[in-house]
């Protein structure tokens, strides 16, 4: 329903902005519902503004259980 | 890590196919809603539908924000925009969709109208800014994934004292959608997958309600085709298993409360309107977001005139069926004939992301078999 | 609908520009030169074969990365000859200007347009100027006719294409359509893409080398490759099959379309091709390309395919879609 494009933070700006990062693609998005990212920080934007920021260990856990699902039909095969 | 690519690995999707299979029983059909457009469209974009098995049926929700205004609330945005002292501001997703007589601000724009698009609601508050001889009308349309940020900039607009700038609000929710869907009669949808982007606000909690009143299991989902087929594997687990839960697949992004500064904006500029009407759906209670009095000076529905004619979903549609599961797009009388993305009749032929129109586009001609 | 008006629709040339065409100006003005719909009509007499083209500018900016108005009028000309398989003559051009418009920046639209003839090597032969009243024109709009001389090893058309049939795209695509959506800056987003407007005609000569072995070549402008591969399957009565990895689109310009919500597929390019070619001559036309400056990032996208009904489909890593025509100008999407 709602486009949410991952990007990088690279700097915090002034008047609670963030300058995000998007393959190449620079984009200044309002950071008010995610105030605690630092440059660095993986964010979800949503229409100019950074609505989560991405938590690396979960994003993991979801492709480990993903791939068990891979070593599983390896093992069958 | 990018956040995308990892979870389009084409092998692990093959296997979590071959999981599928193993998790169903033959022969026994299950009906699983993708509430979420997003999700629609991404099931087309990339073919995912041809990894399912026979027995798992897919049907299209009513997630598409676009395609839930309904033709009344698009007249009132095009007499918004046809004032000659606005300039009406909205995502160029709305600019295409029809309202009576199939007109759009498409139309209205090509008529002399100065509707702009914007990318972000504050970008139309820089207008107001940059332009104070003009009233900038910006067309308000989400859940509640895309209200935190019109709220957002209304709590600016206020804090600025910009007074040239005010917002059509159509901004809805979801639960009362869902449950509008399962009080619907002859409702056979065994398991939900759940909206990702709308739940990083919301969270995971407002859809106990469908384990608990219904007893059919919700399993919130990423947009990647690995995120898809992982959360129906998770929703086919439960169903063996007898269980109705609210799982998350969405972890990286969706927290069980949600996002509590954006919940708070929400809360703040608000209020929930007593019904709303939903394009396909009719009118739900408690569904839509108006704003609060607080807000009334920049409430463009208190500011200028709109006509709030109510017009009738076109009869020959089918999208209340559609929208409900009860439907498959072709299976409409209208669909690809009198209903088509360059001349949408329903709600679900709208958007891209609408389930008609994310069919005629993806998944029109199926039967076509690519030899591998 | 009798009072029905012209939207920006149907100027972006996807499904409804071609309604317009067909429906309007083709049903008033049909003749056999015209009929065909090319990117230019061939006119031929005591031997010699010409192509013809027009075609006019509109752009906004004027000035974007990578070009202007100027060099995109040359290029676009010299384009649709070339991919007609001729080699141009000379052009033309027609300048509709606003009152009030700098004349230093006209004049380096011109100079400008001046590099882009030398660059192709052809000239602008004849030209005319209008001035308009303020508020009548938006700047400038430019139009510009070109002839070209066919090149007689190469015959080119629908007709040719066969299945099994090659798919090569010369390079990147959606570069143009980036560049400038996101110079006019309302969308606020900062990218290093430029316009990638160029002159093909040195690549179609290469490519004219394959003799019958190149079968049709066109360059994918507005609408984007997905258009022109579509009229490409309905000309040619065969399916298109693409392999979507292989379509090459640079990781920024990917990354615009994707916060824009807006597939790379329908966004126009003004300096690449598309060529089909005979199976055979599928490696040489590869090589061919990749071997002049302007075709460094071509590559081998799909094959033709008979079917029950001609569709662009797209094999991707879980199954395949539908690539269907563009409905009106891709707008930025939020959902």
């Amino acid at each position: 329903m709602c486009l949410g494009i991952p990007g990088r933070v690279v700097a915090r700006l002034d008047d609670g902005l963030a300058r995000i990062d998007v393959s190449g693609v620079r984009r200044d998005v309002s950071v008010a519902f995610t105030p605690e990212v630092e440059p660095g920080d993986w964010v979800l934007v949503h229409v100019g503004f950074a609505l989560a920021r991405i938590d690396e260990e979960e994003a993991r856990a979801t492709l480990a259980l993903i791939d068990e699902a891979l070593a599983a039909e390896e093992l069958a095969s | 890590m990018r956040f995308v690519d990892e979870y389009r690995d084409g092998r692990a999707a093959h296997a979590l196919a071959a999981e599928l299979r193993s998790l169903v029983e033959p022969g026994r059909r299950v009906k699983l809603m993708e509430v979420c457009g997003g999700h629609t469209h991404a099931i087309y974009r990339h073919g995912l539908d041809a990894l399912l098995p026979d027995e798992v049926e897919l049907v299209h929700g009513p997630g598409c924000p676009v395609c839930v205004i309904p033709m009344g609330r698009v007249d009132d945005a095009i007499s918004l925009a046809e004032r000659p002292e606005v300039a009406f501001a909205s995502f160029g997703d709305m600019l295409r969709v029809p309202g009576g007589r199939r007109r759009s601000l498409l139309e209205a724009k090509a008529r002399g109208a100065d509707v702009r698009t914007v990318y972000s609601p504050l970008d139309a508050l820089a207008i107001a800014e940059r332009e104070p001889e003009r009233e900038v009308v910006f067309f308000g349309v989400g859940f509640e994934t895309t209200a935190p940020a019109t709220a957002l900039t209304l709590l600016r607009a206020r804090e600025r004292d910009v007074r040239n700038f005010s917002v059509f609000s159509n901004h809805v929710l979801i639960g009362p959608a869902l449950r509008a869907i399962l009080d619907s009669p002859e409702v056979d949808i065994d398991g939900f997958v759940g909206p990702g982007h709308v739940s990083t606000v919301i969270g995971t909690r407002p859809y106990e309600f469908v384990c608990r009143e219904y007893g059919r299991p919700v399993v919130v989902a990423g947009f990647e085709p690995n995120d898809i087929l992982q959360a129906v594997a998770m929703l086919l687990r439960q169903l063996r298993a007898g269980r109705a839960e609210v799982e998350n697949e969405y972890g990286r992004v969706v927290r069980a409360e949600g996002n509590p500064d954006a919940l708070a904006a929400l809360g703040e500029v608000f209020d929930v309107r007593e019904d709303f009407e939903w394009r396909g759906l009719g009118a739900i209670p408690r569904s839509g977001l108006r704003l609060a009095e607080a807000f009334a000076d920049w409430d463009a529905e208190r500011r200028f005139p709109v006509p709030g004619a109510r017009i009738e979903d076109p009869k020959a549609c089918r999208c209340g069926d559609v929208l409900r599961g009860r439907a498959k797009p072709f299976e409409c009388g209208v669909f690809g004939t009198a209903c088509t993305p360059e001349r949408p009749l329903g709600t679900c032929m709208v958007s891209s992301e609408g389930a008609c129109a994310a069919y005629y586009a993806y998944g029109r001609h199926r039967r076509v078999e690519v030899p591998a | 609908m009798s009072d029905a008006v012209v939207t920006l629709a149907d100027g972006a040339g996807g499904k409804a520009s071609r309604k317009l065409v067909e429906g309007l100006f083709l049903e008033e003005l049909r003749n056999p030169l015209l009929e065909p719909l090319g990117d230019a009509a061939i006119v031929g007499r005591n031997g010699t074969r010409l192509a013809l083209t027009t075609d006019s500018y509109v752009v906004r900016p004027l000035r974007f990365p990578g070009g202007d108005i100027g060099e995109l009028a040359v290029n676009g000309t010299v384009n649709d000859l070339a991919v007609s398989g001729a080699q141009p003559l000379a052009l033309t051009a027609g300048f509709v200007i606003e009152e009030g418009f700098p004349l230093a920046e006209l004049r380096g639209i011109a100079r400008s347009m001046a590099g882009a003839a030398l660059a192709a090597g052809v000239a602008v032969a004849a030209g005319d100027t209008k001035v308009v009243e303020r508020g009548a024109a938006d700047g400038l709009y430019v139009t510009t006719a070109g002839v070209g001389l066919l090149d007689l090893r190469a015959v080119l058309g629908f007709d040719r294409v066969r299945a099994g049939d090659r798919v090569l795209v010369s390079g990147g695509v959606a570069e143009h359509g980036i560049a400038v959506m996101l110079a006019r800056g309302d969308l606020g987003l900062a990218v290093d893409v430029e316009s990638d407007t160029a002159p093909l005609n040195g690549l179609t000569a290469a490519l004219c080398a394959l003799g019958t072995e190149l079968r049709w070549m066109r360059d994918p402008t507005r609408g984007g490759l997905a258009t022109t591969l579509n009229e490409l399957a309905t000309g040619a009565g065969l399916s298109v099959v693409l392999e979507e990895a292989a379509i090459p689109v640079r990781e920024d310009v990917r990354g615009a379309c994707e916060l824009l919500g807006i597939d790379p597929l329908y966004v126009a390019n003004e300096g690449k091709l598309v060529a089909v070619v005979s199976p055979e001559a599928a490696d040489d036309a590869l090589a061919l390309l990749r071997g002049h400056p302007l075709g460094a990032g071509a590559a081998l996208v799909g094959e033709l395919r008979e079917d029950s009904r001609p569709f662009v489909l797209a094999r991707t890593p879980f199954g395949t879609r539908i690539v269907d025509m563009l409905v009106g100008d891709p707008l930025p999407r939020i959902c």
